[in-house]
């Protein structure tokens, strides 16, 4: 740094101040400066930007808020800092292809991602029947093993918001043992491009049951010790109960889905109410609870993950006498998903590369054909939607009949559940502000896309 | 196609589409051709002979079916009875429905696109009382009608879904705003209006969401280019990644 280089002096919002009124630049250290100079500034009415480099408003996520003292008298959130064009980049790739881009939406929930936008590709195809009895149980119980993830996620870092170091540290402590399983599943911790059209892309490892057991023998002592942290916890409790409360019909005209929707009484959950890879056959309860605030959405959560662990179980009992193809039996659209770790680490399918490469040159020409090019779908657009941990994830898609998406679009919870900021915000103290975004749980990955 | 070697054109025959019927209406014959990119005979990947034909515009009759097909009459038929009598100007409003893979969707015409959410949402046989926001669909040869926008409404009372779709041409890019309906809707005609540059009229505050303020383009429309555009960063012009220094 060259020394006539003097950041102290350096004011950025110099043009700004006569616009605006007194600019306050906090982006330093010396608050005491900055305090001094906003008293004697005398303003009644206080300007502030939260974020987006704010720690806690779960990435990057701008909220501008008007304050009078503590009390915020206007919110308003500004996004897009994570805007990464993936409906766009779809457009550009195959059909299997799109799995690899949307898994990376929101990035907590990548099952999720993946699941919703195959359902979607295969109503499209007109193959939803045909997708194999295992690849679905599979895809149950990654979702739900993904629902507790998140919502382990959720729940650690609004603790952490909070100023609960412990509930962090044991939120995030399970979640390594669920992204364990999904390494051990898919081979990746998350974006895993798993779920594939026509079902997914290879079966269950050798060691994966008796790792799911150790998971389901484990998790619900892990989830009793969660609640007696929390449940009655008279801090949390005063952090959370009656703040930022939203009822069923503000619900209703923002589009809020998710806990936030369960929180106020209504039992609208889609894999009850429209089920979807054979939701139906399985036995759970739909968590509610009617409080409408931050810490009914809490108990919904919890509750959400001891139902989940349960359809887990369901999944596991049902993966022993359930075997068969992974993957759908139309050679033009499924994948090789027989695969086995072969000497060099890769997963491939020994018995695939032995037709391909040894007995036919048609199997050849079609694998080649079927991998590069990929396969067409017929014209048309389809909505498919899923209860991701935060509520409905819609996807759109619409094809010309070719081998990519001619437009694909994802319904975000996160981005319709945050438009609720205001409404949960405005009126209350700037610390529930916090309490009210954490309680929405956005994953800005998912609201910018 | 544009190929003139004899052994690549058998090649891209072959591999086009089946031709459809005769007597289907045929608007625009090719909607793309080739992948990415690729128009002359350098490609080798065969991507080159992709030709994908325009569909003509479907248009469903009665019975409308449900969910589970359109064999006999079901819940779509009584979504559109029930918006039949609640909707005076129904048939000039709904341009054509079109039943397809157990979805009902509603082609609205601009101008009637508010009464029809509004009788969608409130009347008791219908009740669809949560949208699921607002995708936008850029159709380049869809003359007349290039932009489209489609809404997905929820009936959580009936336990329903039905879609709403309406256009505009791009020289008028006007949709009305269904804000005042369905709230919910803001910030999604605003990242429709961001991403496709439709303008909804009587949204309290259109302004871009995802894209910085000042961009100009509207991405998501297909002439927009992926890529390719130089981005700027508190003052420094970071070059698109096909023009950066190369380090080979």
């Amino acid at each position: 740094m060259s020394p006539s280089t003097k950041y102290t002096e350096y004011d950025a919002y110099a043009a700004d101040d006569a616009a605006e009124g007194r600019v306050f630049d906090a982006g330093g250290q010396d608050w005491d400066r900055i305090v001094k100079e906003a008293a004697d500034a005398g303003e009644e009415r206080l300007v502030v930007n939260m974020g987006p480099q704010h720690p806690s408003t779960h990435g990057v996520l701008r909220l501008v808020l008007t304050l009078d003292g503590e009390t915020v008298t206007d919110c308003r959130v500004g996004i897009g800092y994570l805007h990464t064009g993936i409906e766009k980049n779809m457009e550009f790739r195959t059909w299997t292809q799109g799995t690899t881009f949307c898994t990376r939406m929101d990035y907590l929930a990548p099952i999720f991602n993946e699941t919703a936008y195959c359902l979607g590709v295969e109503r499209l195809l007109g193959i939803t029947d045909a997708i194999p009895e295992r690849a679905q149980i599979i895809r149950v119980m990654m979702m739900e093993l993904n629902r507790i993830s998140s919502h382990l996620v959720a729940i650690a870092t609004f603790g952490l918001e909070l100023g609960a170091t412990t509930v962090m540290l044991n939120g995030f402590i399970e979640r390594e043992y669920t992204l364990d399983l999904f390494e051990e599943i898919t081979g990746l911790r998350m974006n895993m491009a798993y779920v594939r059209p026509g079902g997914v892309a290879q079966d269950l490892p050798s060691g994966a049951m008796s790792k799911l057991q150790d998971y389901l023998d484990r998790m619900p002592k892990r989830f009793r010790a969660l609640r007696k942290l929390m449940d009655d916890n008279p801090v949390y409790k005063a952090r959370t109960v009656d703040v930022a409360y939203l009822d069923l019909t503000g619900c209703m005209a923002l589009g809020i889905t998710g806990p936030v929707l369960r929180s106020t009484g209504l039992p609208w959950d889609l894999r009850k109410s429209q089920p979807y890879c054979g939701y139906e056959t399985y036995d759970f309860e739909v968590a509610t609870q009617t409080t409408s605030d931050v810490y009914g959405r809490y108990l919904v959560r919890m509750k959400e993950m001891e139902e989940s662990l349960r359809i887990v179980e369901q999944c596991v009992e049902r993966l022993q006498t359930v075997k068969g193809p992974v993957m759908i039996q139309d050679k033009k659209i499924g994948w090789p998903a027989q695969l086995a770790i072969g000497a060099d680490g890769m997963g491939n399918s020994p018995r695939h590369i032995a037709h391909i490469m040894g007995t036919s040159m048609e199997a050849l020409i079609h694998h080649f054909k079927l991998v590069t090019e990929g396969f067409r779908v017929p014209a048309g657009q389809a909505y498919a939607a899923i209860e991701s941990p935060r509520g409905e994830l819609g996807v759109h898609v619409v094809s010309d009949g070719g081998t990519r998406p001619y437009r694909v679009h994802f319904r975000d919870p996160s981005f319709t559940n945050l438009q609720a900021t205001p409404a949960m915000a405005e009126g209350g103290m700037v610390a529930d502000v916090i309490a009210a975004v954490a309680s929405i749980d956005p994953v800005m990955g998912g609201v910018d896309r | 196609m544009s190929s003139h070697h004899p052994e690549q054109a058998a090649e891209q025959a072959a591999d086009r589409l089946p031709e459809p019927a005769e007597d289907a209406p045929q608007e625009q014959p090719v909607a793309r051709m080739g992948m990415f990119g690729a128009r002359t005979t350098g490609d080798t990947s065969g991507y080159g002979g992709l030709v994908v034909r325009r569909r003509p515009k479907l248009s469903s009759e009665r019975p409308y079916g449900g969910p589970e097909g359109a064999a006999e009459a079901g819940a779509f038929d009584a979504v559109a009875d029930a918006l039949e009598s609640a909707l005076p100007e129904f048939g000039d409003a709904v341009e054509r429905v079109v039943a397809d893979r157990g979805e009902l969707t509603l082609h609205v015409r601009r101008e009637h696109l508010v009464s029809v959410a509004r009788a969608l949402r409130d009347r008791p046989e219908l009740r669809f009382e949560l949208c699921s926001g607002v995708s936008g669909v850029h159709y380049p040869d869809d003359a007349g009608a290039e932009l489209h926008a489609v809404y997905h409404l929820l009936s959580i009372t009936h336990n329903r879904r039905i879609r709403l779709e309406a256009s505009c041409p791009d020289a008028d890019p006007h949709l009305p705003s269904l804000v005042e309906v369905y709230p919910t809707n803001d910030w999604h005609e605003r990242e429709t209006w961001d991403f496709f540059g439709i303008v909804f009229d009587g949204h309290p505050a259109l302004t871009r969401i995802e894209m910085p303020d000042d961009w100009v383009g509207h991405p998501q429309r297909k002439d927009y280019p992926l890529g390719g555009i130089p981005v700027e960063y508190r003052g420094a012009e970071i070059p698109p990644p096909d023009e950066r220094r190369s380090y080979v």
